[in-house]
């Protein structure tokens, strides 16, 4: 092996939690596998910081990736990779994981196993297990030709402890690429809430709202007096209670927060594969044979329309 | 405006997803096909540039001996004026990389300004196609898109970037898109149409006919051992009026499930 490359992205030089998340498990697997880790960094950060959680090295590409560019970032990631020659490269599965690393894939003629949410070491290589189907299965994903990309679903693996010396740091300046593309505005969250996709506490609302009006004055806050951010079902979207963005499923957020409230879900296959790994699961629905009581930690048959109203409060309270 | 929108067949997101015996894959018995979710928006956003700008849709597809009749009943029946479908028992098994070497070189023969994906299948939640194409094809690519204008030879996109942050981006055709929710709601095919449909022709290619060799679509991805999630352990359902089980339901998830 010639080494496990983490791609350590940062939001104005602050490093994000997968950052640290990536190198820790990159050093386990090192370990085992014996490798070395060595750690990609996109833009000005404190590169050598890396060093406490794995990273034997740096690779520390200058220039400005304040605003995320397809072209720039590829092109960046290809001339450390193609430098360096590692044998595997993990990224999150965010932006630069999503567009930048398949792009960058085709240009080297490899493969990404995609969101993978474990990584092992296996005669001599990495294999990642990974949900498809928004997880209503699970495989085993193999890269068969070098180097090895996988993008990591964040909050797979556990924050190290950050307890080793700072790495050595290798500068190289941002090779030059544009696709002239180019942005003209940035488009804050409406909500001033976390995303769903990495919400720890989220209050979902489904069909039996009844209406946009219900939704507002019944399950917002309810979330609100809770810390949550507002989930709701397909049927809930559709009907225009809540907006795409909010939608929790097959076709919508994949979310795996610590507490999920369902209320008035049903619980259809497509809603449950987008939240069937929460911690903790809470169902209210007036019918006892609903679906979603299967998957529920806590299950409150009823008429969630006097519920909410009492839970919020008693949320409030507390 | 010559357009083209690449979309799969994917089980409807309401199957229960069973395994094959042996574990090696899914179990395709019984399934109900639809156009993937966002690839039916990518559809639904090259009809409505086709009818704004005038030109023409052409759909591409990787697919086996079933899927010409399901083009002709959903895109072909919506107004796609074209249909190609590569259909080679090379391509069976291939990965994300060897779809989307078929696909470039069946788009770069036909002078596309544009080039449509949905943002993932809803199979694989792979992502990888349109960013591949793109590349392969040497354009630029805007991907997650919820907003999509065309002006000339430039375009206008809303792409989703992390932390729930939107861009309003600009750049130069030809490019590859892939379609976000929020794009726009896919109109459905009206019986009439699925009917003339019947008698449309799906262009069917091989491999050697796009100049793609079988070790070129060798597949550097190999899934195994697939197995179905962990069972949750059995909760409890609470007892008592409306002010009893949000008494219980809080005094639980504080002193037992400790998430408060």
């Amino acid at each position: 092996m010639s080494g496990i490359l983490v791609v350590a992205e940062h939001d104005a030089g602050v490093f994000r939690r997968t950052a640290w998340e990536l190198l820790g498990k990159a050093a386990a697997l090192a370990t085992e596998l014996k490798t070395t880790v060595s750690a990609v960094v996109l833009g000005d950060a404190p590169a050598a910081d890396l060093g406490s959680a794995g990273a034997a090295r740096v690779i520390h590409v200058t220039g400005d990736f304040a605003t995320y560019s397809t072209a720039a970032t590829t092109a960046a990631l290809n001339a450390v990779i193609t430098a360096e020659k590692p044998d595997v490269v993990l990224a999150a599965s965010a932006t630069l994981g999503r567009d930048a690393i398949p792009r960058l894939a085709a240009r080297l003629g490899t493969g990404v196993g995609t969101e993978v949410t474990d990584l092992r070491a296996e005669g001599g290589a990495v294999v990642g297990r990974r949900p498809l189907y928004s997880g209503k299965c699970f495989a085993d994903v193999r890269v068969v030709r070098a180097p090895a990309f996988f993008t990591v679903r964040p909050n797979s693996f556990p924050q190290p402890t950050r307890s080793g010396a700072p790495a050595p740091v290798t500068a190289m300046a941002a090779p030059a690429a544009s696709d002239g593309v180019t942005v003209l505005e940035k488009r804050a969250p409406s909500t001033a809430t976390v995303d769903l996709t990495v919400a720890d506490r989220i209050v979902s609302g489904g069909r039996s709202l009844k209406s946009k009006e219900a939704f507002d004055t019944v399950i917002r806050p309810l979330a609100a007096s809770v810390g949550a951010t507002v989930g709701a079902s397909r049927a809930a979207v559709d009907a225009g209670y809540a907006g795409h963005s909010e939608q929790v499923g097959q076709t919508g957020k994949v979310v795996n927060p610590t507490l999920y409230l369902a209320m008035g879900i049903s619980g259809a296959i497509q809603h449950l594969a987008g939240m069937r790994t929460s911690k903790v699961i809470v169902a209210v629905n007036k019918d006892p044979e609903a679906p979603i009581f299967e998957h529920a930690t806590y299950g409150l048959v009823g008429d969630l329309f006097e519920i909410a109203p009492k839970l919020t409060a008693a949320f409030a309270a507390s | 405006m010559k357009i083209g929108v690449c979309a799969k067949f994917t089980p409807d997101t309401d199957t229960r997803i069973k395994l094959r015996p042996d574990n090696s894959g899914i179990d395709p018995t019984g399934i109900k096909w639809v156009v993937s979710p966002y690839d039916a928006l990518a559809v639904e956003e090259a009809l409505r540039l086709k009818e704004k700008h005038t030109g023409e849709v052409i759909s591409f597809t990787v697919g086996g001996d079933d899927t010409a009749g399901l083009l002709k009943g959903t895109l072909l029946a919506l107004g796609v004026g074209r249909a190609v479908l590569v259909n080679d028992p090379a391509a069976v098994g291939t990965d994300a990389l060897g779809i989307a070497r078929i696909l470039a070189a069946a788009a770069k023969a036909e002078g596309l300004d544009m080039l449509l994906f949905g943002k993932q299948a809803i199979d694989g939640d792979n992502g990888q196609v349109g960013s591949m194409v793109a590349e392969i094809l040497g354009w630029v690519q805007v991907s997650r898109v919820s907003e999509l204008t065309v002006e000339g030879t430039q375009f206008k996109a809303v792409r989703a970037v992390d932390g729930g942050l939107k861009e309003l981006v600009a750049g130069s055709l030809p490019a590859v898109v892939t379609a976000d929710m929020g794009l726009n709601t896919p109109r459905f095919p009206k019986l009439p149409d699925i009917v003339k449909a019947k008698t449309k022709t799906v262009e069917v290619k091989n491999l050697a006919a796009l100049g793609l060799t079988a070790a070129e679509v060798a597949p550097a991805v190999q899934a195994s051992n697939f197995g179905l999630p962990p069972a949750r352990p059995k909760g409890r359902l609470l007892t008592g009026d409306a002010d009893q089980m949000v008494g219980e339901l809080v005094r639980l998830l504080r002193e037992e499930a400790k998430v408060l």
